[in-house]
């Protein structure tokens, strides 16, 4: 709830500001549709399904397998991120002081990076723990808690790919 | 975590159980103690601890505010001293004074109103009280640390709501508004994870039978309060994450040069900033609704519209915070709305004042120090809640925004509500914590004193007001007609601070040399009297089995209990 409202707040600021920047780059003329990303992150929220299910049907191996899916679509939406800024950064000029397009867009996309991320972090522990043999039953729950956070996480990204990519660049 | 010295320690303190008041051991050991302590009692205690550790400082800067501006020309403060004392002032009541008594409270009395053994995530609530202290701290160090400009310390310097584009780096070079924005970013992680804990706490936590319809009034306003933390206090993150991101790496969020909005920053501040009101007076409604009840002898007149009184104003308390802004020229249509939920708030807010009246009126009303609180309260919200039906009035507003009228109304909503409701909570529940009871006498004395002062500081400035003195100011010629009333207000102000201190002297003595309270003092019907005082580490011997809003009076009343009749 609390992380929603600090996401909705960035969003309005982004919506605030759409066509307001004063000088170029305008987001029509960089930001390209991010299909490849929005795939590794979408598919991600399905492979932690069949991950949880392959849990609690007590396959190991399987959980393993589909976990480390996951975390690998996770490192790949942000290396596909990594690319977009780099190429954003040196070959466009746009940077977070350029404009207000700069200032709204890094700081919405980075906030939701930061929060693949913390994610990957998280699923990262629970790999770990899994392979040296520290999950029991009762951590089932824990389990389903960080597989709720990423699908919270692909959710948010929905509504910035809806912002920033759709509504942003009419 | 788990340190093997510490947990020696309070094995045995429990072996030989201290006397109330006295702490056994050394003095290392209790700081260690207090550092590794995840007890949801010695945190709310700390938390209390805290809040009045920074309202001293506060307190002190409003009495130079008050000092400097007593007379004409004068020079006690100069013009950028003033600043950063209307600042810190500002800042450090709402935020360590106010919002860790709110979590204080909360964290001591709602377990054991609940029936509950601790919080729901013990470790969850030492995390947040430190991340509030630290960060309490970390805005007090700007005194300290870096030179700032003139030589006198870099603490923040504009005013409590930071308005852009004065805090750019243009206008505000030093590192001022860094401590102020970093301080409460480190601040709010703390107060968002406590309010979680607090929310989980109370749904998952209950004692058996104890029904969300059967809950303490404290607690259902404490729960409404939290909501409101997690739901609004990530607003002001955010904003203060883009002022960050503006001051640090030159983005462009409230910077009108590059199309940015000053503006912008008022709406995101204010989204947090009036909800953060009703976060402050929810908790101080609940404590009127524990105390006029045991004190007039008679169950809370209107339970069923107090609860739904306190979550409307959750609600609507989420679409007023622009009227704030009535003067930065905003279309009809946003002026109508927002000063119609204005005046539509203090309806549920009447419905409250109207039910704490007639649970008063036919009871067997005791005088004691914490119901004679709450009759000021009763009085001086009455007030608070009329001038700010007025200031929700755009028209009126228009005259009187960012004059002294202001300042008059939110002091007697914040300290002629809020600080009053704390008062009154503390002579009602420090028996409880402490085992002793506040000297009657003293509190006498605390009472008239902080009362005449507090009338005498507050009233003369509605008048300030309306002769147009405005806020902020750090002095004013002679010859306006503000002198008499500035003195007035100044004399005030020191009159509270005597208040204040005949308070602190009380709390001390009373820890000492204080009556022996018993485990029910006051004859309450809440869970938490049914527990020794103070109560032991497990709060409860067997969990309470609740059948009624009273569990109390059901024990001692068999022949007649509440759940007869529900």
């Amino acid at each position: 709830m609390t992380e929603s409202a600090l996401f909705t707040i960035f969003v309005v600021a982004y919506l605030f500001y759409i066509g307001k920047s004063l000088n170029p780059p305008y987001p029509r003329e960089v930001l390209e549709f991010p299909w490849l990303g929005s795939f590794f992150l979408f598919s991600s929220s399905a492979t932690v399904v069949v991950a949880e299910h392959r849990l609690k049907k007590g396959e190991r191996g399987g959980f393993h397998l589909w976990w480390g899916i996951t975390m690998a679509l996770g490192a790949a939406f942000l290396i596909y991120t990594a690319t977009e800024w780099y190429h954003l950064i040196y070959h466009d000029g746009l940077t977070l002081s350029t404009n207000l397009f700069g200032s709204t867009f890094y700081s919405l996309v980075g906030l939701h990076a930061s929060h693949v991320l913390v994610g990957l972090v998280l699923l990262g522990i629970i790999l770990v723990a899994s392979l040296t043999g520290n999950i029991k039953d009762r951590h089932h729950e824990h389990i389903e808690m960080i597989s709720w956070y990423w699908h919270f996480v692909d959710g948010i990204w929905a509504v910035v790919v809806t912002v920033v990519y759709i509504i942003g660049m009419q | 975590m788990a340190n093997p010295t510490s947990s020696l320690k309070e094995v045995g303190t429990e072996l030989a159980p201290a006397p109330p008041g006295r702490e056994h051991g050394t003095l290392t050991a209790w700081i260690q103690d207090l550092i590794f302590t995840v007890d949801h009692k010695k945190l709310g205690l700390m938390y209390v601890g805290m809040a009045w550790l920074f309202f001293i400082p506060a307190g002190i800067l409003a009495s130079l505010i008050r000092t400097q501006i007593a007379v004409p020309n004068n020079h006690v403060l100069g013009p950028e001293a003033f600043n950063q004392a209307i600042t810190m002032h500002g800042t450090a009541m709402i935020f360590f004074f106010a919002m860790p008594m709110v979590f204080g409270l909360a964290n001591y009395i709602v377990p054991l109103q609940i029936g509950a053994r601790d919080m729901a995530f013990p470790r969850l609530n030492a995390f947040s009280f430190w991340t509030t202290f630290f960060g309490a701290c970390f805005l007090f160090l700007s005194y300290i640390f870096g030179p700032g400009l003139y030589g006198m310390g870099a603490a923040p310097d504009a005013s409590w709501f930071a308005l852009a584009p004065l805090t750019s780096k243009a206008f505000s070079p030093g590192n001022n508004i860094d401590f102020w924005s970093l301080g409460l970013l480190i601040s709010g992680v703390g107060s968002v994870t406590g309010a979680v804990n607090v929310m989980v706490t109370i749904f998952c936590y209950r004692c058996k039978g104890l029904t969300l319809y059967r809950m303490p009034l404290f607690t259902w306003m404490v729960l409404v309060t939290m909501f409101l933390v997690v739901m609004f206090l990530p607003p002001l993150s955010a904003a203060q994450i883009m002022l960050v991101l503006e001051r640090f790496f030159g983005a462009k969020f409230f910077e009108a040069q590059a199309g940015g909005s000053a503006v912008l920053w008022q709406h995101f501040f204010w989204i947090f900033g009036h909800p953060e009101v009703y976060i402050l007076v929810l908790p101080a409604f609940g404590v009127i609704s524990e105390v006029v009840p045991v004190f007039s002898r008679k169950p809370i007149f209107g339970y069923p519209m107090m609860v739904a009184a306190s979550v409307m104003i959750g609600f609507i308390s989420a679409g007023v915070w622009a009227h704030h802004m009535f003067t930065i020229g905003m279309d009809s249509f946003s002026v109508t709305f927002f000063a119609f939920a204005t005046l539509v708030i203090s309806i549920p807010t009447g419905i409250k004042i109207f039910n704490w009246l007639a649970t008063m009126f036919g009871g067997k009303i005791r005088m004691e120090i914490p119901m004679l609180f709450c009759i000021a309260f009763l009085f001086q919200f009455l007030i608070a809640g009329l001038t700010g039906v007025m200031l929700g009035v755009a028209p009126f507003d228009w005259q009187l925004n960012d004059s002294y009228f202001v300042i008059a109304h939110f002091h007697y909503v914040i300290v002629g509500g809020i600080v009053f409701a704390v008062f009154a909570g503390f002579y009602y529940w420090y028996p409880k914590a402490v085992g002793r009871m506040l000297d009657h006498r003293l509190g006498l004395w605390h009472f008239w004193i902080f009362t005449a002062g507090f009338h005498l500081t507050f009233d003369p400035q509605h008048f300030l007001g309306f002769l147009g003195m405005p806020r902020r100011i750090y002095t004013y010629q002679e010859g306006r007609g503000w002198e008499f009333l500035n003195m007035l207000s100044t004399i005030g102000a020191f009159l509270q601070g005597v208040g204040a201190i005949i308070f602190i002297i009380n709390m001390i003595y009373a820890a000492r040399k204080g009556k022996i309270a018993g485990d029910d003092p006051w004859d309450a019907w809440t869970l938490e009297w049914i527990t020794s005082s103070p109560p032991p580490e497990y709060n409860f011997e067997q969990l309470p089995e609740v059948r009624s809003r009273r569990p109390l009076w059901d024990l001692k009343h068999p022949e007649d209990p509440d759940w007869r009749f529900e």
